[in-house]
């Protein structure tokens, strides 16, 4: 059985936290650079220009790219043949999340849902678990903002409104959602499991890179096509019109009950601020 | 598509001849105010109490920063959606506040609010919170400390850049998104 220092996982993470919120990764500069070259409408151009010019201060300066440093989500893996000492994986994340959040300066906003007092330091954060073979802790991190959240939702579809009305729902969410989200935004799509399943696996999507392609050729086209639907709807960035309105649709799909057919859509801001370390 | 620069307090005059589109340059003091602290703002005017920034002429810029760094005045300063203080902004437009910052839609009601007071909504843009905070050259909290990032804060603005997402005329800039476009037989 190997070990991991409780430590090396509060330090990885708080390092995750203070770097996904001051650089963009590169997988979004990329897109945002190709879509500058393909946008016609000045506006659109000038909002990317804007986000462009606002990823370098970043990197420069330290400030966050954005004063929304998100709800800190992890989804981890633990291999079956490693084991965490010092301190209880959960609490050790939470700790991570404590350091990185105070030490980088990054807006904490969590906060009792009625009385909407801060917990005051960015916890707790939302985990997700997974047990996978092998002897490595995989640990992903998203800063998942609340303009973004917001405008996500989970349905329960009949199970006879199939392809055609998942990709009406998913269109028209964004459709609503319009200007309020930023985008350009990316699109985590969960199909199956449960109700909360499909939420979880929506959002996990969202840890791809942008450009990547699904690994069934059946999922990747769908994909494309619910882009291009969405694309088409001409909201662009920012909602000031244009040829982006998405960066990237993410499918995940799993077995449902025969009854049903959840549905999740998971809207996450264009900036995209997600970090993993395996220990 | 003008461009202007325009200095706080704003006037009728200042808000007349704006329209959706148009660039904005703002300077002066704008105070932040976002959901908890407008909350706060209408226990107060339901007391009957005084306000603790002078609504006549204001901005209020729905934000709640990040910490600020040592040597900065603020840390990251971007817009949050506006459509959760969209209960509060006719009343504040009808006593006095003439503009409101933020990102995203806005109410039938505000707009209203807006023709019937002659007042403007600006949007920043959404994210671009390092960039928007290197035109706030300083910042004090003025009231709701206890808020933490939700705080009233006084903030002095240089060449804030806006843009005029709805004006006073019944004008907005948000595209209405094509549907038909998007569901068609790819």
């Amino acid at each position: 059985m190997r070990e991991i220092q409780g430590s090396d996982v509060v330090e990885a993470v708080a390092a995750m936290c203070i770097k996904a919120n001051t650089e963009l990764p590169q997988d979004v500069r990329n897109k945002f650079e190709q879509a500058m070259a393909e946008e016609t409408s000045p506006s659109a151009k000038e909002v990317l220009r804007q986000l462009l010019e606002n990823a370098d201060l970043s990197k420069n300066t330290k400030l966050p790219l954005c004063q929304d440093c998100g709800l800190a989500v992890f989804y981890v893996e633990v291999g079956d043949d490693c084991k965490v000492v010092g301190g209880n994986l959960r609490e050790l994340i939470n700790e991570g999340v404590r350091k990185g959040y105070g030490d980088g300066f990054l807006r904490k906003s969590a906060c009792d849902p009625l009385t909407r007092a801060n917990t005051g330091d960015g916890t707790p954060a939302i985990i997700h678990f997974d047990m996978v073979p092998g002897d490595k802790l995989k640990i992903a991190y998203m800063a998942k903002g609340g303009g973004a959240e917001n405008m996500s939702r989970v349905t329960m579809l009949a199970p006879a409104q199939g392809w055609e009305g998942i990709k009406k729902f998913v269109v028209n969410r964004v459709a609503e959602a319009g200007p309020n989200p930023c985008p350009p935004t990316v699109i985590g799509v969960g199909i199956g499991g449960t109700f909360e399943h499909a939420a979880k696996i929506a959002k996990k999507g969202l840890l791809r890179e942008l450009d990547d392609t699904h690994p069934d050729p059946d999922v990747a086209a769908r994909e494309k096509e619910l882009e291009d639907a969405i694309n088409r709807l001409g909201i662009g960035p920012m909602g000031l019109g244009g040829k982006t309105t998405v960066l990237g649709v993410k499918i995940t799909m799993e077995p449902c009950h025969l009854a049903s057919l959840p549905l999740a859509v998971n809207v996450q801001c264009h900036s995209q601020r997600h970090e993993e370390v395996v220990l | 598509m003008a461009e202007y620069t325009l200095n706080t307090p704003l006037t009728d005059e200042d808000i007349e001849q704006l329209k959706a589109g148009d660039v904005v340059f703002l300077n002066g003091i704008i105070y932040s105010a976002r959901d908890a602290a407008h909350k706060k703002l209408f226990e107060l005017l339901d007391a009957g109490k005084e306000l603790p920034f002078d609504l006549q002429g204001s901005a209020i810029y729905y934000v709640g920063p990040s910490p600020a760094p040592p040597g900065r005045p603020i840390g990251a300063a971007g817009p949050t959606t506006s459509y959760r203080m969209d209960t509060y902004a006719p009343r504040l437009h009808s006593l006095g506040m003439k503009a409101s910052i933020g990102k995203g839609k806005r109410s039938d009601e505000v707009k209203g609010a807006m023709q019937e007071h002659k007042g403007v909504y600006f949007g920043a843009t959404g994210g671009a919170g390092a960039l928007l905070s290197n035109s706030i050259e300083e910042s004090t909290v003025i009231a709701f400390d206890e808020l933490g990032p939700e705080a009233i804060r006084e903030m002095k603005v240089k060449n804030f850049p806006l843009l005029v997402i709805n004006d006073c005329h019944g004008g907005e800039l948000y595209v209405k998104p094509n549907l038909e476009a998007a569901l068609e037989e790819g």
